[in-house]
């Protein structure tokens, strides 16, 4: 059943779920971040309508600083800044920032542990249509191999919206990366959301195989979780918003559980969630364990659902793998 | 701040570029021909030009001597730590790093950022309506760097007149001559039509670098560049105008004869062009 003190939208499995954008609710948090500090200021990399800094920008005209399109430059002056004291969040589309910067997040933001916050949106392959050139499956292993740097995959428009809060008051480095499309917003204001706490979904007295899932598959791993309830195959779901740093005992814990294991995120699985859970897992527990991800392959275009589809990231996808981790640890 | 003489601050850059021989004999790596290029523009920004708030941004990190010097000189740490240079533990990293060394403005080293960074902090500077100004120091040769030219028109739009950048002109880089491996002149132009103000100096007369940076105090309407004409290896014979020595150590005898030769320029480093 699911975890009832995390307070649910009472909509979650329903047809009129609410859909919004988790960049959204980026904006919407920035906007009150900013409200509430003045150290803040936003860059934009000539993409602050599709960022959704432009609410900050509205408001707060003197702190917005425009750069055009030159990642390199996003990054570098926001270092300066933070240098000064300021605390500097940098957007753009995931596959510029820090598909196109690396180096630079790496050298004037990562070694000296500058509070600069890089939001990457537009990642994964649910941009679709843009095709191949546009789709940041890398970001996660990026930014997640940078040490003091804090990797943020929110899972739905208000979990964009609370890390936004909670990383402006984090005097720390900070990656966030968000979708495109809208997603069903399954939690409400009341669900607990802390960086580096994993949220546990489900619960179960007799569960057989632990889920971990980020953004947008987070909701696909709930579907899945349902489907496989009513087929007798009690599952734990657990939603990893921080990617780094890794909430291990959790991982741990709800492994022993159940003795197996299947990851889902719409990353490479190379350096991504699957990566960090079983780099945890091997050393720990190491148990039958599978990893849904983009399999080392590029993308194209098409619509979310079909690119879904071909890469295996749906709600099928995970019950195969579900049931063939069963199998695995029954041999 | 202590005024000195002009013959003061020679006599002082050329203990600096003893040290820095010294240095990276003892190092046994290090870029000797950039460092020992800048000698003069270091001893003139920290003896007189600098104030108490005003930033100084090293973009091209790899000439770190001759910063480590001149600010053991200045009094910022132990002249001892100069010849732990690159060692393990020490407070002076192969390349500037903050983490060892809180004083540097900035870690540094790969090229290209460090305007970003000083415009960065020369933005925040006329937010908070501060008086300070940002220098920065950057290299000719990272001007093939993308990263610069971006910094360059973000500078030029917002008007930053509280930033001076002193470009190291010494015509080389790893490869060759700088015009060899990606030519950039018409330099002065090129900062024009980008909306900067710009200066050029010799890079060897401290005198004349003291009076650009204090003419580009008094511009605001722009960013100032301020050229400064350097030679390569400047005070040491073999090493001037060279690219072998943009990146290699001395051994104990070129060492010796680069030492011999800083010591019998009796202070006096002569003009750019002669």
């Amino acid at each position: 059943m699911l975890n009832a003190k995390l307070n649910f939208s009472d909509n979650l499995f329903k047809k009129d779920i609410e859909l919004k954008l988790m960049r959204d609710g980026f904006g919407h948090g920035l906007l009150e971040a900013g409200e509430k500090d003045e150290r803040i200021v936003v860059l934009s990399a000539d993409l602050k309508e599709s960022t959704k800094a432009n609410y900050f920008a509205d408001k707060f005209p003197e702190r917005f600083i425009e750069v055009g399109v030159a990642e390199q430059n996003l990054v570098t002056v926001a270092s300066g800044m933070a240098n000064y004291g300021k605390i500097p969040f940098c957007t753009s589309y995931a596959i510029f920032s820090p598909g196109r910067n690396w180096e630079q997040i790496r050298t004037t933001i990562g070694i000296d542990a500058y509070p600069v916050k890089i939001v990457g949106a537009q990642s994964g392959l649910n941009i679709g249509h843009y095709g191949v050139t546009h789709q940041a499956l890398e970001d996660i292993a990026l930014m997640r191999v940078i040490p003091n740097m804090n990797v943020i995959v929110p899972s739905d428009y208000l979990e964009a919206k609370k890390a936004t809060l909670l990383m402006a008051q984090d005097n720390k480095p900070y990656y966030m990366r968000l979708p495109r499309i809208e997603s069903p917003v399954y939690t409400t204001e009341k669900t607990p959301f802390k960086i580096g706490k994993a949220n546990v979904l489900t619960e179960s007295k007799n569960p057989e195989v632990t889920i971990f899932a980020c953004g947008l598959m987070v909701y696909e791993a709930l579907l899945a979780y349902k489907e496989l309830y009513k087929n007798g195959i009690e599952t734990i779901i657990i939603n990893i918003h921080t990617i780094k740093p890794l909430d291990e005992e959790t991982v741990i814990r709800y492994t022993k559980l159940t003795g197996a294991v299947v990851t889902i995120e719409e990353h490479q699985a190379f350096g991504g969630l699957g990566s960090a859970v079983s780099e945890v897992l091997s050393k720990n527990f190491p148990v039958a364990m599978e990893i849904l991800a983009v399999q080392d392959r590029f993308g194209q275009s098409g619509k979310p659902e079909e690119l879904f589809k071909e890469y295996g990231l749906t709600k099928e996808d995970i019950i195969k793998s579900v049931k063939k981790v069963i199998a695995r640890k029954n041999t | 701040m202590k005024t000195h003489t002009i013959d003061e601050l020679q006599e002082i850059a050329k203990e600096i570029r003893s040290d820095v021989v010294k240095m990276i004999l003892k190092a046994g790596y290090g870029h000797p021909a950039g460092s020992l290029g800048m000698v003069d523009v270091f001893v003139a920004l920290y003896y007189a030009v600098l104030m108490d708030s005003d930033k100084l941004v090293l973009s091209n990190g790899h000439i770190c001597p001759a910063l480590y010097s001149v600010m053991s000189h200045a009094g910022y740490f132990d002249h001892k730590h100069l010849f732990k240079l690159g060692e393990f533990n020490s407070i002076l990293q192969g390349h500037p790093d903050k983490r060892f060394l809180p004083s540097l403005e900035t870690t540094s080293g790969p090229l290209g950022s460090g305007l970003a960074q000083a415009s960065g902090i020369a933005y925040c500077a006329r937010m908070d309506k501060k008086r300070f100004r940002t220098y920065v120091i950057t290299s000719d040769g990272e001007h093939d760097e993308g990263n610069h030219w971006e910094a360059v028109m973000f500078a030029g739009k917002n008007s930053l007149s509280n930033l001076t950048m002193i470009i190291d002109r010494n015509n080389i880089q790893i490869d060759d001559f700088t015009e060899n491996v990606m030519p950039l002149e018409p330099l002065a132009d090129k900062y024009k039509a980008f909306n900067w103000s710009v200066l050029e100096v010799d890079g060897h007369n401290i005198e004349e670098v003291v009076n650009a940076c204090n003419k580009a105090r008094a511009i605001y309407e722009n960013p100032t560049a301020i050229i400064a004409r350097t030679i390569p290896g400047k005070g040491v014979d073999f090493m001037e105008n060279n690219p072998n020595w943009h990146a290699k150590a001395p051994n104990d005898q070129q060492a010796k004869l680069a030492l011999n030769e800083i010591r019998t320029m009796q202070g006096k480093i002569s003009p750019y062009g002669e």
